[in-house]
């Protein structure tokens, strides 16, 4: 609309960048505490421009860990969120393609038992059944490894219904043209749908590297070792000591390691991100 | 090549309803066969039984001496032209002919060869390397082409393919797609609603209404002599002055006739066999004393539309176009009558139809 | 919705379905036919023995204070963070939707927070607002206002309410900023030559165009603020002081880990699945009604 047109957009503008500064700021103390000295960021006083320490902090943070108590260092944390998130990520886009594949492509008894088994497990997310879960892994002596800290969080409908959905929109004449070009399921699947599928693929991987990458609650109570710890429950655990005593610089600098990479795949890939989380909640 | 052959086919969906309801036809080696009705008459589904896209229910599908009814569509030995061409979209030209001759193991040299003779043909040799959403609507129907020519299948099955296209483009696609068809020779059915395209393409014209055949025949026979109102009505456009008549105005009119019976109950006549006239007709014609509702002019021709002044009425059968009463004549050039005046339409006696009162048979007079 | 085109095949659609429906059964049903079934369990502290009580466990529970408490501490505490996230990202959402040359800019500098994790979105914003660190504690004291959410209850709950919103902010921009694009501009333009002024046409025409977006990130917002900010309170608070920021999910883990009620914490976990199938169920009604328009 024409009405004060340049009005209207200098407050968008302000508001706008308002929105952005309160957005931005944690991070950047966060950042600008991950290169100071211990003694200047507890001080209460921090100054709000960078320090000369940020070489040391995370040096320190990545390849040695805080020194007062038995930590393990965030390089290794950050390789078990890899792991942890790269295993989250490929199990479900590979059992949910298939199982959206026979649930859409095929007729046979007791689909819709299948379809609603997988189904239900939208409704529930894994903090309620947190214990029994743990009692499980625990049986199945999955304790402490990546097998313990995946599967449980891959057992979820959205992969398969984002799949279906997708394979719905497939005109079926297409598969008809496969199968008169002597196309069989598994040639469709490999030559068709999958070439077809790859977006809907990385949009899936996209928004489950992030949830996988930001588990807090399972992989804090399935992980004993230091050495199976993730980054995310690393950094609460810097801080359990007396507040005084925790290395807030290092706390930081692990804060800003433990963002970089779920916020590089929102920002590099940003448009596979939003049509992930769109297509998801549908 | 190959001839096909229906007996007795029928196809009931598992909800009860009757698709297709028993039908008989033979087409021979090297013929274009076009299956034309309107839409939920059935046409296409009977041509996916016939690709194997939908099962038969009773009753025999034969391919060049074979029954197929229960052979998987890549082994019948058929091609395909789809409504939306079904490219495979993340494929190149190139790929989306050649994947159907891999498929089947041919040799590259094979395919190769096969593919650029196609593109040659069809003209998609600098554009092999596109996939499909590079290409226009035009282009993209000659690569679904070029798919089914590089099989050199036994038949070719056409599921509407020109529906897509803009007029102009459907008028080019369909000459190319008969001249192609001879001279390839390839046995094909061509399913359309359109009855212009059925009449310019068809050897043999199969009719089709409710799952059932209204009329099969050469598109000029099947024009001149339609079977059914129905048929009278679908084929030729505008479609053909459907007029009731009760049986005293019929015996009054074809007096003296052998079978001028009392079963006649509907009379046809074509808006190209009307004239106007002052005169009364000659040879035993009709004519009708009609006021100008309406007039149509499209350069060549005209068409008026007028309403029968005595309070006769006229049907139309489905699918109708004509209200009650009214009548259409098409008479050339531009000079037309006024708007309400009255006119006299007359039409020879070789040029009528008689149907009988439900429409479903033709009386000869 | 139906496919009609299928392929035939016996055992192949069998097989394709065995990864996820292993997976699940032994990931998901079990372990939640577990959980409602321990909660009519009392173990003893070493899971030696456990003895059938009925509904002693929820009997149990309903007659905890601290269990209500926990009930109160999740509405105040999921009404806040909903509203407060819904309402500040459709200020922004609105703005963004301007035709502005930046709004590209601009979006992705609102929606990155998405991307980090509840547990470490806690440690930032408890870094700001520490009691004797945080850059944000020493302003407010020279206010004279005696920041202390270590010790004080609305404090501590007001700190992860700030983190909560804070992270929620891009998820709601995003979903708002699409319902905003979706509307067309021909019914605003249709509102402006009828007179409307730009703050009419947003609450007469754009706001009620808007509603099933805000009704389905209402809903989205409450499930969030259930479960996905357990590693914010537990970052931030540890659902302290005094059980200040404890809520019904933390309560599950406090007591099922800390006090050992195996079969208490069961109990409450099976509550927490009924609202959560309840939540799940108004969802897929407004889901469904969706898909009729």
């Amino acid at each position: 609309m024409v009405e004060h047109r340049r009005w209207n957009d200098i407050l968008a503008y302000a508001i706008l960048t308002f929105g952005v500064f309160i957005v931005v700021f944690p991070v950047y103390v966060a950042l600008i505490a991950s290169t100071h000295d211990a003694a200047t960021v507890v001080n209460g006083n921090m100054p709000m421009l960078p320090g000369s320490h940020t070489l040391e902090n995370y040096y320190r943070a990545i390849f040695i860990g805080g020194s007062r108590a038995s930590r393990e260092p965030v390089g290794h944390m950050l390789m078990n969120s890899f792991v942890m998130a790269m295993g989250i990520a490929l199990g479900k886009i590979v059992i949910s393609i298939l199982s959206a594949y026979a649930v859409v492509y095929f007729r046979f008894p007791f689909r819709q038992t299948a379809f609603w088994i997988i189904f239900v497990t939208l409704m529930l997310p894994v903090e309620v059944r947190i214990y029994p879960t743990y009692k499980v892994i625990a049986d199945l002596k999955m304790l402490d490894t990546y097998a313990g800290l995946i599967l449980p969080l891959i057992a979820s409908a959205t992969g398969t219904l984002l799949f279906r959905q997708f394979f719905m929109t497939i005109p079926d004449e297409l598969l008809e043209a496969s199968r008169i070009d002597g196309a069989g399921p598994f040639r469709f699947f490999k030559d068709t749908l999958l070439p077809l599928s790859v977006t809907t693929m990385a949009a899936l991987f996209v928004i489950q590297f992030i949830y996988g990458w930001n588990q807090y609650l399972w992989p804090l109570l399935i992980t004993t070792q230091e050495s199976m710890q993730t980054i995310v429950t690393g950094i609460k655990k810097m801080l359990t000591t007396t507040d005084e005593l925790a290395e807030w610089q290092l706390a930081m600098a692990t804060a800003i390691l433990a963002m970089l990479p779920p916020v590089a795949v929102v920002v590099f890939m940003q448009r596979l991100f939003v049509r992930g989380l769109v297509e998801t909640e549908k | 090549m190959a001839n096909v052959s229906l007996r007795n086919v029928r196809k009931t969906y598992p909800g009860g309803f009757e698709a297709i309801k028993g039908i008989d036809f033979e087409i021979c080696d090297g013929q274009f066969c076009v299956l034309v009705g309107p839409s939920g008459c059935g046409k296409s589904t009977l041509l996916r039984m016939v690709a194997g896209l939908e099962t038969i229910t009773s009753g025999e599908i034969d391919i060049g001496g074979r029954v197929v009814n229960e052979i998987e569509p890549a082994d019948r030995d058929i091609a395909m032209v789809f409504q939306n061409y079904a490219l495979y979209p993340h494929m190149s030209v190139y790929n989306n002919m050649a994947y159907g001759l891999r498929n089947r193991g041919m040799p590259k040299p094979e395919i190769d060869t096969r593919v650029r003779e196609a593109a040659q043909t069809l003209e998609l040799t600098g554009m092999l390397d596109r996939k499909p959403r590079q290409l226009s609507g035009g282009q993209r129907q000659r690569v679904a082409m070029g798919r089914a020519i590089v099989r050199q299948p036994k038949v070719f099955l056409f599921d509407e393919p020109l529906s897509n296209l803009d007029a102009k483009l459907r008028v080019a696609m369909r000459v190319e797609i008969r001249k192609l068809q001879r001279r390839l020779k390839t046995t094909s059915i061509y399913v359309t609603h359109d009855q212009l395209e059925a009449m310019t393409l068809a050897d043999i014209l199969v009719v089709m209404n409710g799952g059932q055949v209204e009329q099969i025949g050469s598109p000029l026979d099947i024009y001149r002599r339609p079977a059914t109102t129905f048929v009278a009505s679908f084929i030729g456009a505008p479609p053909m002055n459907l007029i009731k008549l009760s049986g005293d105005e019929i015996r009054a009119q074809f007096a003296g006739d052998r079978r001028s019976a009392a079963e006649a109950g509907i009379l046809g006549v074509r808006p190209e066999d009307l004239s106007i006239s002052g005169a009364a007709t000659a040879d035993g014609g009709i004519t009708l004393n009609l006021t100008v509702e309406a007039i149509e002019r499209v350069g060549a021709e005209t068409f008026v539309y007028g309403t029968r002044a005595r309070a006769e009425k006229a049907v139309s059968a489905t699918p109708g176009e004509l209200p009650e009463g009214e009548v259409i004549v098409r008479i050339p050039g531009q000079d037309a009558p006024a708007i309400g005046a009255s006119i006299r339409a007359a039409a020879h006696r070789d040029k009528l139809h008689l149907f009988s009162a439900d429409g479903r048979n033709r009386i000869d007079i | 919705m139906e496919k009609s085109a299928v392929f035939k095949g016996k055992l192949l659609p069998y097989l394709l379905l065995v990864p996820q429906l292993v997976i699940t059964l032994v990931f998901f049903y079990w372990p939640a036919s577990q959980a409602v079934w321990q909660s009519f369990l009392r173990e003893d502290a070493f899971g030696l023995n456990s003895e059938f009580i009925g509904l002693e466990n929820y009997q149990a529970l309903l007659a905890q204070p601290e269990y209500y408490k926990a009930m109160a501490t999740t509405v105040v505490f999921s009404s806040l963070v909903a509203a407060l996230s819904l309402s500040i990202a459709l200020l922004f959402a609105t703005q963004a939707d301007k035709n502005l040359k930046a709004a590209p800019t601009f979006k992705v500098m609102m929606i990155w927070p998405y991307a980090v994790a509840p547990a470490v979105a806690g440690v930032l914003w408890l870094f700001i607002f520490h009691p004797s660190l945080g850059t944000m504690a020493r302003p407010l004291r020279l206010m004279g206002f005696n920041w202390n959410p270590m010790l004080n209850g609305n404090h501590a709950m007001a700190l992860v309410v700030m983190a909560a919103v804070w992270k929620q902010i891009a998820y709601n921009f995003l979903f708002f900023l699409a319902g905003l694009q979706a509307i067309p501009r021909s019914v605003l333009e249709a509102g402006a030559i009828d007179g409307a002024g730009p703050y009419r046409r947003f609450w007469t025409i754009t706001f009620p165009l808007l509603s099933p977006t805000t009704f389905f990130l209402l809903v989205v917002n409450v499930v969030y603020v259930f479960f996905d900010t357990f590693g914010i309170i537990d970052a931030v608070t540890g659902g302290g002081p005094a059980g200040a920021t404890t809520t019904m999910v933390y309560k599950v883990y406090a007591d099922g880990r800390l006090g050992g009620d195996l079969g208490g914490s069961a109990a409450q976990s099976v509550i927490l699945m009924v609202i959560v199938i309840a939540l799940t169920a108004i969802q897929f009604r407004y889901v469904e009604r969706k898909v009729q328009y």
